[in-house]
């Protein structure tokens, strides 16, 4: 059981205000990673959760009952540290018991629960070792493994692969979702990657300053993001925008001339668009092609990227830069002149305000 | 002795003498008379018989001019190296001394007096070490007692203060609340009240709290330090917060916390504070003074205070149980600093 439910949770340190109105609700067994933009409140709204800070307002439930006042041990959750806070004095053995010891569980299960752990995360050569002498994957493994002897309801993980190289993240990634299908039990994850959030989220909440900017599975956040900031924060490379001015509007299309000139129909899904009004076009590198079509948007090519399947351009349209990534490779130097193609790619439309056109909430 | 030569003389670069290797040399070198060279003398004349102490001008090393004895005389006769007028050289012992001519005796001739202008003759030396200096005073000076008085309150009040310094050293440093600053500026503040300012207030309520003349009224009012307090403070500040957060979500008590955490990982930090406070405690003179008048309770450093009566300063014995005294604090030393130095290898931290 791991049903976490957050109801207009808010959190201020002093006059600061850090999380507004958080409201959340996340079912057992399920794997949510909060993601956001350094300072957002992400890691704050997990130590909440985990019972290291306490609310401002609102209430937090764990599997029904209230648990505001409910101190950290007595949650039934675990925590992954960013720095894996593993105790430094003590082998990996002692760092593994410590927690069990202390709710004085029997000799003989604490060893077993030791025991199964480090076969999962084979980390059973290192018990007797100190952290200071494993390296940084083996700490990691350690650090997970300490949660996992504790058999939470929740597991809450604080950027647990932002100290491992970019070869160990990626498979250490892999292990982690195979971790939790083994293990089932709920997982709430923060980051500031939106490929780890991508990769491993059931659900992605994507946080801007104290505030959800929305809640989905990832590629509902991908294909129809809530607003300019989710669609610029989930995908990679992040999304072209480009401004423009709404020419005219017909039932189901609208046309808007690009700051620049050219011209393009959208889907106007009979959203309220006005003849005249301010919006920017979304349009994910990946959905532009190089076309010689001349309807294509003039370009100037700044920078060519080479990366053997695929390759990037950055360009430059009217003085709004705009990334392309076109898969297998072209023969283009900086400094030419091209032609990007939208008829096939999704656009998405931002008002004045950022929201996503057409976008039901 | 080329080894050592090289390593004397090792300078900048290798070659010629540039002038920050002179300034280094002689700071260096001079620190370590400076540092050293008292231990030493302490040494050396610890090991010296009073006459040899008066001895102008002083020497490092205990010397004593040799005697014989020789039939006829029933003290024993200083021995001299003379120089005859004659050129000749030979060790003359001498019966007495008139102006500037002393009366010299062959001692294996003792029947003719040789007269010796005193400029002619330098006294016969040896190395003798006075180790009466060390015996005497264990028989009949209560030297185990008051070690023992000694030893006691040194590491009882160590215990006690480590204990007392790392629990607020961990409020202060772990807890957040209000006024943290304060109560930490305040108890620095205490630094510049010296002793002598509090020792009537002290004494009362040591006084009023029956601890005069008892070694727990020596030992409690010093355990408290503010300079403990500050230095396990700034060293606990250093260690992460997640380790605490981490041991909640362990559902480790607040005890545990600092028991099992911080209190091991503030190691290094709590060997200075060791080795501070044996070496105050060992040291401490006046506080023990006003609290101890029964003699069997009195500390080394007070039972010590005997041997320079108002009259008579018997410097042998002072100077030797002062070596004594002296060997608990540079074993401490020689013992703690590994911990200094080595601090804990990895924090098991990123």
């Amino acid at each position: 059981m791991g049903h976490i439910k957050l109801t207009n949770v808010a959190k201020s340190f002093g006059s600061v205000d850090v999380l507004h109105d958080i409201n959340l609700e996340i079912a057992d067994s399920e794997f949510v990673v909060f993601v956001g933009p350094s300072g957002c409140g992400k890691s704050t709204l997990l130590r909440m959760i985990a019972g290291l800070e306490r609310p401002t307002s609102g209430e937090l439930a764990i599997d029904g009952k209230v648990v505001n006042t409910v101190p950290a041990a007595d949650r039934g959750l675990a925590m992954v540290f960013q720095s894996y806070a593993l105790y430094p004095h003590m082998s990996v053995r002692q760092n593994l018991a410590f927690g069990l010891e202390n709710t004085k569980m029997p000799k003989a299960e604490i060893a077993e629960r030791i025991g199964e752990a480090a076969r999962m995360l084979e980390i059973e050569p290192y018990l007797q070792r100190r952290p200071g002498q494993l390296s940084g994957g083996q700490r990691q493994r350690v650090a997970i493994g300490r949660a996992i002897v504790r058999r939470p309801v929740a597991f809450l993980l604080d950027e647990p692969l932002s100290n491992l190289d970019a070869e160990l993240r990626g498979s250490t990634r892999a292990e982690l979702a195979a971790l939790h299908a083994r293990l089932s039990a709920t997982m709430i994850y923060v980051t500031h990657d939106q490929v780890e959030a991508m990769t491993l989220a059931d659900r992605i909440v994507v946080l801007r300053a104290g505030r959800i900017e929305q809640i989905g599975t990832p590629l509902e956040l991908y294909n129809s993001p809530a607003n300019r900031f989710v669609a610029g924060f989930i995908g990679s490379p992040h999304m072209n925008f480009l401004e423009g001015t709404v020419e005219s509007v017909q039932s189901s299309k609208a046309v808007v001339a690009l700051t620049g000139g050219h011209r393009l129909e959208v889907p106007a899904n009979g959203a309220s668009i006005a003849k005249g009004a301010r919006v920017t076009l979304g349009v994910r590198p990946q959905h532009i092609s190089i076309g010689g079509d001349t309807h294509g948007i003039p370009a100037k090519i700044k920078l060519v990227e080479a990366l053997g399947s695929e390759t990037v351009l950055h360009t430059d349209v009217a003085g709004q830069k705009v990334l392309v990534v076109a898969p297998g490779q072209y023969d283009l130097m900086p400094g030419a002149d091209i032609r990007l193609s939208l008829s096939t790619a999704p656009l998405h439309v931002f008002n004045e305000k950022g929201l996503r056109l057409g976008h039901t909430v | 002795m080329s080894r050592v030569a090289q390593f004397l003389f090792r300078r900048k670069g290798g070659k010629g003498w540039h002038w920050t290797d002179i300034v280094t040399w002689v700071w260096l070198v001079g620190g370590l008379f400076i540092m050293f060279g008292p231990a030493v003398w302490l040494v050396g004349s610890s090991f010296k018989s009073p006459a040899a102490l008066a001895e102008f001008p002083p020497t490092i090393l205990p010397y004593v001019t040799q005697k014989v004895t020789v039939e006829g005389f029933d003290k024993p006769l200083d021995l001299y190296e003379v120089t005859l007028p004659d050129g000749s050289k030979g060790k003359l012992a001498e019966v007495r001394r008139i102006g500037v001519v002393g009366q010299m005796i062959n001692p294996s001739n003792p029947g003719k007096v040789i007269k010796v202008n005193i400029s002619q003759r330098t006294p016969v030396r040896a190395m003798s070490f006075a180790s009466g200096n060390y015996t005497e005073p264990f028989t009949h000076f209560d030297f185990v007692r008051y070690l023992w008085n000694s030893v006691f309150v040194t590491v009882v009040a160590t215990l006690i203060t480590l204990v007392v310094n790392s629990m607020a050293a961990f409020a202060l440093s772990k807890y957040e609340f209000r006024g943290r600053t304060i109560a930490m500026l305040l108890i620095l503040a205490t630094l510049m009240v010296p002793l002598s300012v509090i020792m009537v207030p002290l004494y009362s309520i040591v006084s009023a709290l029956g601890l005069f003349n008892n070694l727990w009224g020596v030992i409690l009012p010093t355990v408290a330090t503010p300079t403990g307090v500050f230095i396990l403070r700034q060293y606990m500040l250093t260690i992460p917060d997640e380790l605490v957060d981490a041991a909640r979500m362990d559902k480790a008590s607040e005890w545990q916390i600092y028991w099992r955490i911080i209190l091991p990982l503030t190691a290094p930090a709590l060997a200075v504070l060791a080795i501070f406070s044996v070496v105050w405690r060992w040291n401490d003179f006046l506080w023990p003074l006003i609290v101890l008048s029964r003699k069997e309770l009195y500390t080394l450093q007070v039972g010590l205070s005997i041997y320079s009566g108002e009259l008579n300063v018997q410097w042998h014995f002072i100077l030797a149980m002062t070596v004594v005294t002296m060997i608990p604090v540079v074993l401490v030393f020689i013992f703690l600093q590994r911990f200094i130095t080595t601090g804990i290898a990895g924090t098991g931290l990123k």
